[in-house]
């Protein structure tokens, strides 16, 4: 009975929203791109506006707290949902730009490694050992350091520095990709080796890419903000999550909530990525293993 | 003189996704002390649920239902797990089909065939070892004593089911239970394990429960026959019975297909059973063959009634010829 | 065991060789030697006078091997903040981290082995999800959040650990807690999934049907193998520590290696920052090498060189 079989796409959103981490992960994403994408509509105020006269102010549960600022101030009296909601922004952007340049990286020696064999691969193994060797924290904030931190040269950095695990992964699932036959047909064709790499091998791949993907964006989220936690990543007045519990540390004492706002927010944030990939993991291969 | 072991209705249910999976339906057999009963019948009709059963080794998402399973004197089906674990190995044994992946690859053989007896006999290392050593010689392995040193990954296919075969017999097991033992090795080393599991059984003289497919083992080990098809046992008797005079049209369908040496001529057709096996999940209304049947009649939609004839039983609306 | 040794052996000293160039070529060109030397606000003659006195003029390749020549003699050369020998603040220091990344370490394994087992024991039961559930949450957690939250837990509420410094044992149990933490959940996964398919295994099943202990059938049989991948990340994982020591020791001012980059990297202290990566390289090295070498003896398969 053909009509009794579900179609594969039924099947797979049928697994994608009864997957509950899976569901909860997107809507918490969805939530922070929203917030990053539409700040300036979202915020109530200006973050980088400093008053002054209304420094520290608590959140609203708080009976010294009020409406005008939900989240309350920080030190120099800026609000502290607006800075919240900005520094979703902040995350996003370097979590995504650091994906994209160390999976570039990352994906192509592993295609090339897995693809090729032999010399290249005994290379490229070596180079990601070597980089596996390197502490990434110490050099990602020694060049931070030296060279001056911003924006531009955190994600360069990051993006130059944590390749690793995309090279290690797509070497693997290239070597196996290149076992199958329809990559040989492909071959047999007298489809260039560019071809075969980018469609047949890389569309196989896919999933797997997917899922270091987003383990590899969130693990840029967080250390970007420990880099800033540090004082050596973004500098002020950027509103990086990161660089705000820094910036609160000095007040944890008697207001734990201007450490405990951005420290959710970024944990929420991991978390839902976190749930994504391994989401996208279960719905790919259902039966466990791929 | 009562059996070794009894079964009676024997009932094993697994719970999948699509329903409740009746993989062993009412099953009942006798073995006697000493001598070889082989359950035969295609993949999926329940043989090896049927020997986990026993051994009480059913995978997590199943459970066991029997009228009466006494083994030895021991009711199994009212044992506690503690009870039944301290039979496996001592008066109970198994041998699986995969000798490649059923040793533990991290220690040597001498390790694990020491630490079955150590567990069930205590004694020494020493006196352990000194058994293990005299087994597998006893399973034709040279160098015994060299052997025990080894890890699984230096032994061939057929010498690790060897190995296999000995440590069932490490505690000297008034029963092995043997679930396709000789299906994943080469054609040649199958005859010399079967040779050598018959020898052992004269030697030690414990019954043995071996579960194939392959009635062309049956005709060379068999004492007692049970034919299994879907869940249920739909013939048994002595093997003579069986062979000389299958009542059941599955059992003559698949003693139609073993090649016969000097009678089937090379390029000759081998009997095939059209069809497949239902689907077991749910109940089975009548006979679960008929489908597959070239004698179905309309009074193959009901139940089949059981025939007997001096000892020799079978589940089909045709009584004896 | 012998040749595979060996070859692992060889292979290791060739990355430290690769790694140690890396970095000396990736930090000189992040950052001016001659500059820091010369401190802020120096005279542009003053440092040109300084690039010639200490031969920084020279190639970065020269520069590369008479740095690594002197450090293979044991000399990291003087602190340009602290003023004394490299090779003493990190002989000083070193212990302090190792204490500290090895009773993390420790402390993982004491959470994630029991709970990652269990879990196996009871796949997809409310146990099961319980502790994937604790493994998520802790894999989200900053860990610099974490620890401020330890701190106001145990410091400031509580008053039963001082805030910061080195003094006493009770000074690494928060750094440890919030080292440790950040690792566990990894150890835990992989050992919920190497037990899963240990315990489905057929010499597990081999060893059930030979009436062996519950204990031996679990940790003798279905443990050890299941316990392959874990000693590699561990070694992994403590590489990661050693690296992830610098934000902790810096928030709670523990005086070990990782609190020193931090302040060799503030201060651009080139020589130090340089010894220190050097260190948990070479470190990290070690331990995934020695890794390797215990798994060999986990796995008599993985013996052939």
């Amino acid at each position: 009975m053909d009509a009794a079989l579900p179609s594969r796409s039924s099947v797979l959103r049928s697994r994608i929203l009864g997957h509950a981490g899976l569901m909860t992960g997107l809507v918490l994403l969805a939530a922070a791109l929203v917030c990053a994408i539409f700040a300036p509509l979202l915020s109530p105020h200006d973050p980088y506006f400093q008053d002054l006269s209304a420094r520290l102010v608590p959140p609203v549960w708080h009976p010294r707290g009020d409406w005008l600022h939900p989240l309350g101030t920080d030190n120099l009296g800026r609000d502290y949902l607006s800075r919240t909601i900005y520094g979703a922004r902040v995350s996003l952007l370097i979590g995504l730009s650091v994906m994209v340049v160390s999976g570039l990286i990352g994906t192509a020696m592993g295609l090339a490694a897995g693809y090729f064999g032999g010399r290249t691969d005994m290379v490229v193994s070596f180079v990601v050992t070597a980089r596996l060797a390197m502490p990434v924290v110490l050099v990602a904030l020694a060049v931070v350091a030296l060279v001056g931190g911003s924006l531009v040269v955190v994600i360069a950095v990051l993006g130059l520095l944590k390749w690793d695990r995309f090279a290690v992964v797509m070497r693997a699932a290239t070597q196996q990709a290149r076992a199958q036959d329809y990559v040989a047909a492909a071959k047999a064709t007298g489809a260039s080796t560019f071809r075969v790499l980018l469609g047949e091998v890389l569309p196989n791949i896919l999933p797997q890419l997917v899922v270091v993907a987003t383990l590899e964006m969130a693990s840029a989220i967080l250390l970007e903000a420990a880099l800033s936690f540090l004082g050596l990543g973004v500098q002020p007045p950027l509103p990086s999550w990161g660089l705000m519990v820094s910036e609160a540390k000095a007040y944890m004492f008697f207001s734990f909530w201007m450490i405990a706002i951005p420290g959710t927010a970024l944990g929420l944030l991991v978390l839902a990525i976190n749930l994504v990939g391994d989401g996208i993991r279960d719905v790919a291969a259902p039966e466990g293993r791929a | 003189m009562s059996a070794l072991l009894s079964v009676e209705g024997l009932t094993v249910d697994l719970a999948v996704p699509a329903g409740t999976l009746h993989a062993v339906r009412d099953v009942s057999f006798e073995v006697a002390r000493g001598e070889t009963l082989c359950v035969v019948g295609e993949s999926g009709c329940g043989k090896s649920m049927t020997a986990l059963a026993l051994m009480g080794l059913l995978p997590r998402n199943a459970r066991r239902r029997a009228r009466r399973l006494v083994f030895d004197g021991v009711d199994l089906a009212a044992a506690s797990p503690a009870r039944t674990n301290a039979l496996r190995g001592a008066k109970l044994s198994m041998i699986f089909q995969e000798p490649m992946t059923a040793l533990n690859p991290a220690y040597t053989i001498g390790n694990q065939l020491c630490e079955v007896y150590r567990r069930h006999k205590g004694g020494s290392r020493a006196a352990a070892r000194e058994r293990a050593a005299f087994l597998l010689g006893k399973v034709g392995i040279a160098a015994a004593g060299e052997r025990l040193g080894q890890y699984p990954h230096q032994l061939s296919g057929g010498l690790r089911q060897r190995v296999m075969i000995a440590m069932a017999l490490m505690c000297g097991p008034s029963l092995i239970v043997a679930d396709e033992p000789t299906t994943a090795l080469d054609v040649t080393i199958q005859a010399q394990i079967l040779k050598l599991l018959k020898d052992l059984q004269a030697e030690f003289g414990m019954a043995l429960v071996l579960i194939t497919h392959d009635l062309g083992v049956v005709a060379r080990i068999a004492d007692r026959v049970a034919v299994m098809y879907a869940g249920e046992v739909v013939e048994r008797g002595t093997a003579a019975q069986v062979f000389a005079a299958p009542r059941h049209p599955y059992t003559a369908g698949l003693i139609d297909c073993i090649p016969v040496p000097g009678r089937t001529k090379p390029g000759e057709r081998l009997g095939a059973i059209p069809g497949t096996v239902p689907a077991l999940v749910g109940t089975i209304e009548g006979c679960a063959f008929r489908q597959r049947c070239a004698f179905a009649q309309p009074a193959c939609a009901s139940a089949p009634p059981v025939h007997a004839d001096a000892g020799h039983e079978w589940a089909c609306v045709r009584g004896a010829a | 065991m012998l040749g595979f040794a060996v070859r692992r052996i060889a292979l290791a000293l060739a990355v430290a060789l690769a790694v140690s160039a890396a970095s000396f070529i990736l930090l000189r060109l992040s950052g001016d030697v001659a500059t820091a030397i010369a401190g802020e606000g120096a005279r542009a003659e003053d440092i040109a006078f300084v690039r010639k006195a200490y031969g920084l003029d020279r190639p970065l390749v020269v520069q590369y091997a008479e740095w690594l020549s002197n450090t293979l003699r044991g000399d990291f050369g003087t602190s340009l903040y602290f003023k004394t020998e490299v090779i003493g603040l990190v002989a000083d220091k070193l212990p302090v981290t190792l204490v500290l990344g090895l009773a993390s370490i420790l402390f993982a394994l004491a959470v994630s082995l029991p709970l990652g087992i269990l879990a196996a024991l009871h796949p997809n039961t409310w146990i099961d999800r319980l502790c994937l559930a604790l493994a998520v949450l802790g894999q989200a957690l900053p860990n610099f959040f974490f620890a401020l939250c330890l701190i106001l837990l145990f410091s400031i509420t509580l008053r039963w650990l001082p805030v910061s410094g080195t003094g006493t044992w009770q000074h690494f149990v928060m750094p440890t807690l919030a080292l440790g933490y950040y690792v566990a959940p990894a150890f835990m996964r992989l050992v919920r999934a190497g037990m899963i398919e240990t315990l489905a295994a057929d010499y597990v099943r081999t060893a059930r049907a030979s009436g062996l202990s519950p204990a031996s059938v679990v940790f003798k049989h279905a443990l050890r193998n299941a316990l392959i991948p874990v000693v590699a990340l561990a070694a992994v994982q403590l590489g990661f520590l050693l690296g992830g020591s610098i934000v902790v020791e810096t928030i709670f001012a523990l005086d070990g290696l990782g609190y020193l980059a931090y302040q060799s990297i503030t201060y651009k202290d080139f020589p130090t920052t340089q010894a220190v990566v050097l260190l948990l390289s070479v470190v990290y090295i070690f331990l995934t090498l020695a890794a390797d070498l215990v798994n060999a003896w986990l796995d008599p398969r993985l013996r052939v060189a």
